[in-house]
């Protein structure tokens, strides 16, 4: 049994509870005991100041690729864990794309064993939309939710066939699952490698359109409204899409969307001398697009933040920018760069911000947690908000170092990540 | 150690427009050099060249070659096409190579964009780009500025079009670097599939029809038409193209002026450019091959560390400087 721990002396913020105050948070039993001042010291409990600090639900994110299995050498379940420990995460969602495709009960089986063997932040497997990911035959969702899904996705791809979202979207509505949608119209995107505009046409590489994204956005808006289903839509990009979703909001539609902090924070500019760190799909947009977004993120027509961390190993990279695969770590960055570049610039307070990276994806994706409400999942995270540190490629936990924002000085880290009451992540003090 | 150009050459959008003009006039007085009974001259002797090529090239890497040969230097050449290894495993593994060898300079074609910037990044010998992908091919730009120069006597206030497929072409995106920064007024003109979205942002007109770009130019330079291109779906028909979009001699009578006609080869006749146009008495077509040696041993001179001043000087101990008709430099 964990010895109980009180935080004693934090900023404690639990948006779903419009907590924002100094005060102590007990974690015993594996749950949030009581939050409140002056709370008293229960026998055996391992005190924490954490004055100065901020004390908040563990962050939730929804969307991250863990390679395991099929690609241990670019990260496992237990590696991508503890990054997400690190990064103040005590929960995220394995995406299917593994090799073979987490399609069935026994695949999904095998990631939550994973999980619980690795101790560190949950891993949440989400279930393959179809079998194999080919977009043709509908997985067995049923199974998978038993065995743990919390949610279907094709991602990596999109799911092109209109016919095949439309059933998935119906037949999870018997599991009360979100199907996560990559919207990408894939002849508009194909050989693509960043985002279509002027700095494509410079550098002389294929460009993805806007439209390629915004098509699928609107097919899957329209799917929702003709199902009933609950259609998620990840790693949104562009202004139009931030249009679309607005109206589908506006009419109750079951959308709900996710943003990551890359898109959030840089431009194609990135790409600029084929910096292969910023490839990744969908593609960094432009200005207009990341000032759409964050607006759309600060409203609420988006709904939550999400890294899509995709881990590659260091050689794949290290190429054409045409031949290098898409993607970036996030785990370990996301709170950090999203305080950094939207707390501190007045974009989102501090407490929208933990919204949008714990309650609402808890929320959405029917997680527990996502809250400090006493008998809530003892999963907690403790934030330094005033310190600045460098991300640094070595000191990452990843197994994987593909990351646009190495060198980059930052404010926001996870001090302490506490999961079921036991820390499994925490800065030593330095004296 | 560093030249008047850096390290590398990848391309003209980096280039100061002085560093253009340089390599315009270092291309003069070597010029001369290939018209003499033996077309050698010691400026790189002892330097070792590597042509690498990942896409075949028949005109470019010739080019290359003769022009390293009478600048004296030792040559290699690498035709890595077909490999099985990935593009991208097989250039860090080739960058690596060169490096352990100690080659002074590597001249690369690749089909990935950015590739010779990857391989200048990684090595110490100098790289020069002999076609990137879709990015820029700087050396072809640099003749073809040099082919305008002759022609019209001035780059300054010419009016140039790019007429065919800009999307793919990275001939185009050197020209249009090149020419706009020393002065030149730049349009395209092709089937919109076939232009860059937003292309008007690098400061060039874009028409839509060949026509309006024959009666505002005064130089064509018309890219080849890629075959692919229609298998892809960019253009209905080679034929459609050529009724639309050819470079034709009845089009061209109904110029209001005179038009230069340039190509930076090999050549589609019939389908981008009519036969009659091309031998034409105003193609300068093989006067761009002719001074592509040239500008080529300029770069290499310049690259390798040469002073400009000496170019001349270079040419030979026994040659009288001044023959070769130096540019004006401004």
């Amino acid at each position: 049994m964990t010895r109980p721990v009180l935080l004693q002396g934090g900023r404690v913020i639990d948006p779903a509870r419009g907590v924002d105050q100094v005060a102590d948070v007990l974690i015993q039993d594996g749950k949030i005991a009581a939050t409140g001042t002056g709370l008293g010291t229960p026998d055996g409990a391992e005190v924490r100041a954490v004055s100065g600090l901020v004390v908040a639900p563990g962050l939730v994110d929804v969307h991250v690729h863990l390679r395991e299995p099929g690609n241990e050498d670019e990260e496992t379940v237990a590696s991508g864990a503890r990054a997400a420990a690190a990064g103040g995460f005590t929960a995220v969602c394995a995406m299917p794309n593994t090799d073979p495709v987490t399609d069935n009960q026994a695949a999904v089986g095998f990631i939550v064993r994973q999980s619980v063997r690795a101790g560190l932040a949950r891993v949440y497997p989400i279930g393959a939309v179809s079998v194999g990911q080919k977009g043709e035959q509908l997985a067995e969702f049923g199974e998978m939710v038993g065995a743990g899904a919390v949610a279907v996705s094709d991602d990596g791809k999109p799911v092109v066939s209109g016919h095949l979202m439309r059933t998935a979207l119906e037949y999870a509505r018997t599991f009360g699952i979100p199907v996560a949608d990559h919207c990408e119209e894939p002849t508009l995107a194909a050989g693509g490698a960043m985002h279509e505009g002027l700095v494509s046409a410079r550098l002389g590489l294929k460009g993805i359109p806007a439209a390629a994204e915004e098509i699928m956005v609107a097919r899957d808006i329209l799917l929702a409204e003709l199902t009933g289903g609950h259609v998620h839509l990840c790693h949104m990009s562009t202004r139009g899409s931030v249009e679309l979703i607005r109206r589908a909001k506006e009419r109750g539609l079951a959308v709900t969307a996710e943003v990551t902090p890359h898109h959030l924070t840089l431009t194609d500019a990135a790409c600029e001398r084929y910096d292969t760190h910023a490839k990744m799909n969908p593609p960094l947009r432009e200005r207009a697009d990341v000032d759409a977004l964050r607006g759309a993120l600060k409203e609420g027509v988006i709904d939550c933040v999400a890294s899509d961390h995709a881990p590659h190993a260091y050689d794949e990279k290290e190429a054409a920018f045409d031949d290098a695969p898409f993607g970036i770590i996030g785990l370990e960055t996301g709170f950090a760069v999203l305080h950094t570049e939207l707390v501190r610039h007045g974009i989102l307070t501090l407490p929208e911000l933990i919204a949008r990276m714990s309650t609402t994806p808890a929320r959405l994706f029917h997680l527990p947690g996502g809250t400090l409400a006493p008998g809530s999942p003892g999963d907690v995270c403790v934030l330094d908000v005033r310190t600045p540190w460098v991300v640094r490629a070595a000191e990452l936990h990843s197994k994987s170092r593909n990351s646009p924002f190495t060198g980059r000085e930052v404010v926001g880290r996870a001090a302490v990540t506490l999961v079921a009451g036991r820390v499994v992540h925490e800065i030593l003090p330095q004296h | 150690m560093s030249s008047a150009l850096g390290k590398d050459l990848v391309g003209l959008e980096p280039l100061s427009a002085d560093q253009i003009r340089l390599i315009l006039d270092t291309a003069e007085p070597f010029k001369e050099v290939s018209e003499r009974p033996i077309k050698k001259v010691p400026a790189l002797r002892g330097k070792t060249i590597v042509n690498l090529f990942f896409e075949a090239s028949t005109r470019t890497r010739i080019s290359f070659e003769f022009a390293e040969k009478r600048l004296s230097a030792d040559t290699v050449n690498v035709a890595a096409t077909g490999s099985s290894v990935s593009k991208g495993e097989t250039l860090v593994d080739t960058a690596r190579n060169l490096e352990a060898m100690r080659i002074d300079m590597v001249v690369i074609r690749h089909g990935a964009s950015g590739a010779a910037q990857f391989l200048g990044e990684r090595i110490r010998s100098n790289v020069i780009n002999a076609g990137d992908g879709k990015h820029e091919h700087p050396t072809q730009g640099l003749l073809d500025m040099l082919t305008i120069r002759d022609t019209v006597g001035r780059i300054e206030g010419v009016k140039v079009c790019l007429v065919g497929d800009i999307l793919h072409s990275r001939v185009a995106r050197s020209n249009i670097w090149g020419l706009t920064k020393l002065g030149a007024e730049v349009a395209v003109c092709g089937p919109r599939t076939l232009l860059p979205r937003g292309i008007e942002a690098l400061g060039v007109r874009v028409f839509g029809r060949i026509e309006e770009a024959i009666e505002w130019a005064d130089v064509l330079n018309v890219l080849r038409l890629q075959l692919e291109r229609m298998e892809k779906g960019f253009i209905p028909s080679l034929r459609e193209y050529y009724r639309v979009f050819g470079v034709t001699a009845e089009r061209l009578a109904r110029a209001p002026r005179q038009l230069t006609i340039m190509h930076p080869g090999p050549m589609n006749r019939g389908v981008e450019i009519d036969s009659r146009v091309a031998d034409g008495p105003h193609s300068v077509i093989l006067e761009q091959v002719t001074n592509g040696v040239a500008v080529r041993m300029a770069v290499l001179y310049l690259l390798a560390g040469g002073r400009p001043e000496l170019a001349v000087a270079a040419k030979g101990a026994s040659e009288s400087p001044g023959g070769g008709g130096g540019g004006g430099s401004e």
